[in-house]
């Protein structure tokens, strides 16, 4: 059940993160180094998971590696729990600041397999990572998942996917590499354009 | 049906969808970089879940003292940073025109010439020594925020033949769902350069506009030391709660 309130303000309206959003983001990856004892959404210490890497690139319309872009994680622990420990402290808090790899043009994202978060009606979600992708040229933060090609069984049922046209199901499933190992590829636009989502 | 009674139970806080007409379209010719990293393909619309509800939650004891001056965090022992020192203070509320406590704001900008700290950056304006050009904080339990910096200068970017950026700060703000992420970017008022602008331009709502225009707040300003804008933000606000029947004891 819900219970309604009605808007008084307005949004304030997105504006592009531009080139240098690594500066207010990672500073310390942009060799700032003098102000943040360290950038936020690194060194995660998860109690229990398997500890899993994802991969891949970023794509533009036109075939180009976005390489200015910072990509932004959250998910549950391994028991499908969102109510996390704080950032910087040294529990698992669920959130995870990734820049891409300035000499690989890639970005790397390690982690622990989250559980199953309900959906609203109570049935569990499949595991899912939530991803949020800025960039210059990007005008609005763009919102999507990484699902895994392991959970073949729970993507079967999984309410959010099931929103999605079965052809473009797989531009959110990462692809098991090897053993803790997956790769997905972003593409902002163009051929197997990613399923981006109004959340 | 079970017998056992249930329980209702806040599960989170449900957005209404955002009003995308008070946004920039994603593709924007004049902005030249938004051409190939527009998503051609409607967004999905999906149940918000726990997924989307909640957020990573920040604490104070991660900030250092000088966090929030952009004036003193990069500069060396006994100096700061050059250009005209401002306050920026505000208050972030949702749309239900609540404040929003504890939201992390980080921002970032170019130093007082329009040359920002970057490997990438290539405009012939000089680094400043004692400017990093970065700073964050937290609201407090009503919302409010400040900072101090110096006036970022405007700069040229390659785009058209002769777009200039007009002066502004960067804003990245974090409340307390993935729902209400937001990135934008704060002008100063009486810029002349800010309707010129394709990035301001990808905004089609003047209003929207305006509001993303800091005010000069002469009240609050230090005399003999730093003049003062405003600048509040919305987030996104629940107008609904999500609440679940759960059995007892669980
Ligand atoms: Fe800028």
């Amino acid at each position: 059940m819900t219970k309604k309130l009605s808007k008084k303000l307005i949004e304030s309206a997105s504006q592009t993160a531009g080139p240098y959003v690594h500066i207010g983001l990672t500073p310390n990856f942009t060799g700032i180094r003098k102000v943040y004892k360290e950038d936020l959404g690194k060194n995660l210490k998860p109690a229990s998971g398997d500890v899993i890497t994802i991969s891949g690139f970023v794509h533009d319309g036109a075939g180009a590696l976005v390489r200015d872009c910072l990509l932004e994680f959250t998910q549950a622990d391994d028991n499908g729990k969102t109510r996390l420990a704080k950032v910087g402290s040294n529990g698992f808090s669920g959130f995870n600041r990734v820049p891409i790899d300035l000499k690989k043009g890639s970005y790397k994202l390690e982690t622990i397999k989250p559980g199953r978060v309900k959906a609203p009606d109570g049935s569990p979600q499949a595991p899912h990572i939530t991803v949020w992708i800025v960039a210059r040229g990007v005008n609005i933060g763009l919102h999507t998942r990484i699902y895994f090609d392991d959970e073949m069984e729970a993507n079967k049922v999984d309410p959010v996917l099931d929103l999605v046209p079965k052809a473009r199901r797989s531009t959110l499933i990462a692809k098991s590499t090897g053993k803790n190992k997956y790769q997905l590829d972003f593409r902002l636009q163009g051929e197997n354009e990613t399923v981006f989502f109004d959340v | 049906m079970s017998e056992t009674k249930g329980k209702e139970i806040k599960t989170g806080d449900v957005f209404a969808p955002r009003d995308r007409e008070m946004h920039p379209k994603p593709y924007f010719p004049a902005y030249k970089s938004s051409i190939y990293r527009s998503p051609k393909k409607k967004l999905i619309m999906i149940p918000q879940s726990a997924s989307e509800l909640s957020g990573p939650v920040f604490g104070h004891d991660m900030f250092g003292n000088l966090d929030n001056d952009m004036i003193h965090n990069f500069a060396r022992a006994g100096k700061s940073a050059i250009g005209e020192r401002i306050i920026v203070h505000g208050k972030v509320y949702d749309e239900l025109g609540r404040g929003v406590p504890k939201c992390l704001i980080e921002v970032w900008q170019a130093n007082a010439g329009g040359r920002y700290r970057h490997v990438n950056e290539k405009y012939i304006a000089p680094l400043d020594p004692d400017f990093g050009g970065c700073a964050r904080m937290l609201t407090d339990n009503e919302g409010h925020y400040q900072f101090t910096t110096i006036r970022p200068g405007p700069y040229p970017w390659p785009n058209g033949p002769n777009d200039w950026r007009p002066a502004h700060i960067h804003f990245s703000l974090f409340g307390h769902s993935f729902a209400q992420r937001l990135i934008t970017q704060m002008y100063f008022e009486g810029d002349p350069l800010i309707p010129l602008c394709p990035i301001v331009k990808t905004i089609n709502d003047n209003k929207a506009v305006q509001r993303l225009v800091s005010k000069l707040d002469m009240d609050s300003a230090k005399p003999m030391d730093s003049l003062a804008y405003r600048f509040d933000i919305v987030l996104r606000g629940a107008n609904s709660t999500l609440f679940e029947n759960r059995l007892e004891g669980n």
